[in-house]
């Protein structure tokens, strides 16, 4: 039997006596697991720790899927000796490239959705995943760029992503709703056309409007709870697709242990809804 | 011979983006240099430099507290656009930081900088080094004088030592590195450090030449006679029984063994 998870949230160092202390029933946690890929330590002490007491998931930001090069051999081989350590009950990935030529941008950056791109990142989701030796999420990235030069649309680019290297989704709600805003189109829509089977985890998160371009561009910053607008659209997912693992993801501007984890019984409240559980 | 193979749109595509994001004049693509254009472009550009920085000053938090944020920041940019990270736990951001302030004309002033900077990352090391159980002083101290003196102690795996001929960078750093009242005048005179974290935090003492030239003997695979004889040519006068005795309780040892070469 596998373990069922719920709600979880995002864990920072600042808050690991608290995570520690907390009873809340099927709470996990997620992680970067850039900051854990160390030799020894108190960073890997706390995680053991945690994950003596909750089910940890693995959310990557570095693999650098879509750069037009496999990822970093070094890279990967330190994220499967951390998931052999940890063995988390997610691992995931982002639909976004950030390694190029040595160089680590911080950042998730876009790309042309064309076939070469998909056959690439096809490439380097099966390389992962036959590394990791377990099916990965990849997640739909926040954009502000008008990129001309895509050949597939997100959703179905997604869909033949996962049909050829058997990845699931990891389906970030606010990334949709900033994408929505900042490029034009209806995050209704995208919404209602996410393939529900696929999703194996769900992203809540706060965003920001542009300190110079207002509204007219809002960030995935990340350092705000969950909007309004965003809690909105994850109801209508989770009507039409039945629960799934849902994450309060925050990574700056932290608030006490506390004010997260009513965001997160929030979520939970929206899995246990009937409707919901009969999905 | 063959030519090499034309680079695919995407690899294009990359190398021209991630030219925008540090050196935006400089980019040829017409596609990306459109890309740029956007106002928009900026949240990718401000991202990847605040992250960077952002490292930087976690992991040179000494340096960002002589200089103030500010300068330490501006110094930074400097640095990013001239050394991306090479590996995405930024932890281990920074490993040139200390030889480019070395060369950073604006530091000129603060030639004790980059030293404190060595520190930092001397602490850095010590902190994501391997977990290992610090030699017990007892095990040593049970062992016969001639049987002591062949033996060979490795230095713990989060230790590590330093030796400034030139300043007081061990005064410096240590007044810099955790809060606190600055302490009194400082003397202008060599010094060294020892950085150790025989369990889950990174401790610090200082360290004299003698001192710093017995670990470099020990880490080298000298028996602890060699490494006394290689203490003693930089101070004549070393008193071994208390550099031993805080060397060990500081936990700067990993592991002892014993040879047969008398």
């Amino acid at each position: 039997m596998t373990t069922v998870l719920t709600a979880g949230l995002g864990l920072k160092p600042q808050h690991y006596d608290a995570a520690l202390a907390c009873p809340a029933e099927g709470l996990w946690f997620e992680v970067h697991p850039e900051n854990y890929l160390v030799a020894g330590g108190p960073r890997l002490a706390w995680l053991e720790a945690i994950r003596a007491r909750h089910p940890i998931s693995l959310h990557g930001v570095a693999l650098s899927l879509a750069a037009d090069a496999e990822p970093d051999p070094g890279h990967l081989a330190r994220l499967a000796g951390l998931a052999h350590r940890i063995q988390p009950v997610l691992v995931s990935e982002h639909l976004a490239w950030s390694t190029w030529r040595g160089a680590y941008h911080p950042d998730l950056l876009p790309f042309p959705r064309t076939d070469e791109a998909l056959a690439r990142i096809a490439a380097n989701v099966s390389r992962t995943q036959d590394t990791l030796q377990r099916r990965i999420a990849i997640e739909n990235p926040s954009h502000y760029l008008k990129l001309v030069g895509h050949a597939w649309d997100e959703i179905d680019f997604l869909k033949e992503l996962a049909r050829r290297t058997g990845c699931g989704l990891l389906l970030d709600v606010n990334n949709v709703y900033v994408s929505a805003r900042n490029l034009g189109h209806s995050a209704d829509g995208y919404i209602d056309a996410f393939p529900g089977d696929l999703v194996m985890e769900i992203h809540l998160a706060g965003h920001t409007p542009d300190p110079n371009l207002g509204e007219a561009l809002l960030v995935d910053s990340h350092d705000a709870p969950v909007a309004p607008e965003v809690w909105a659209l994850y109801e209508r997912l989770i009507r039409r697709i039945g629960a799934r693992p849902t994450l309060i993801e925050r990574d700056d501007n932290l608030p006490e242990f506390a004010a997260l984890l009513s965001e997160r019984q929030r979520a939970d409240a929206v899995l246990r809804a009937p409707l919901a559980m009969a999905a | 011979m063959m030519n090499p193979p034309t680079p695919g749109a995407l690899t294009r595509f990359q190398d021209a983006f991630a030219r925008a994001l540090l050196a935006p004049a400089a980019v040829q693509d017409d596609g990306v240099a459109a890309l740029a254009a956007q106002p928009a472009f900026a949240v990718y550009r401000n991202t990847v430099l605040k992250a960077c920085i952002d490292a930087l000053q976690a992991n040179y938090p000494a340096v960002a507290r002589l200089v103030g944020e500010e300068w330490f920041r501006a110094a930074a940019a400097v640095y990013v656009r001239e050394s991306l990270p090479t590996d995405p736990t930024l932890l281990r951001y920074g490993a040139g930081f200390a030889d480019f302030l070395e060369r950073f004309e604006p530091a000129a002033d603060l030639p004790y900088l980059p030293g404190v900077a060595r520190l930092d990352r001397l602490w850095t090391e010590a902190h994501a080094a391997p977990d290992q159980e610090a030699l017990d002083p007892a095990a040593v101290a049970r062992l016969a004088p001639d049987a002591l003196a062949s033996s060979i102690l490795r230095p713990h795996a989060a230790a590590r030592w330093a030796w400034f001929a030139d300043a007081p960078i061990y005064t410096i750093w240590s007044r810099n590195r955790a809060d606190g009242a600055p302490g009194a005048d400082l003397d202008w005179q060599p010094e060294g450090a020892l950085l150790v974290r025989p369990r889950d935090t990174v401790e610090w003492i200082a360290l004299d030449a003698a001192g710093y030239a017995f670990l470099d003997a020990c880490a080298a695979g000298s028996t602890l006679a060699g490494a006394a004889q290689a203490a003693l040519q930089v101070q004549d006068d070393v008193d071994f029984t208390p550099l031993m005795s805080t060397l060990l309780e500081a936990g700067a040892f990993g592991r002892m063994s014993l040879t047969d070469n008398r």
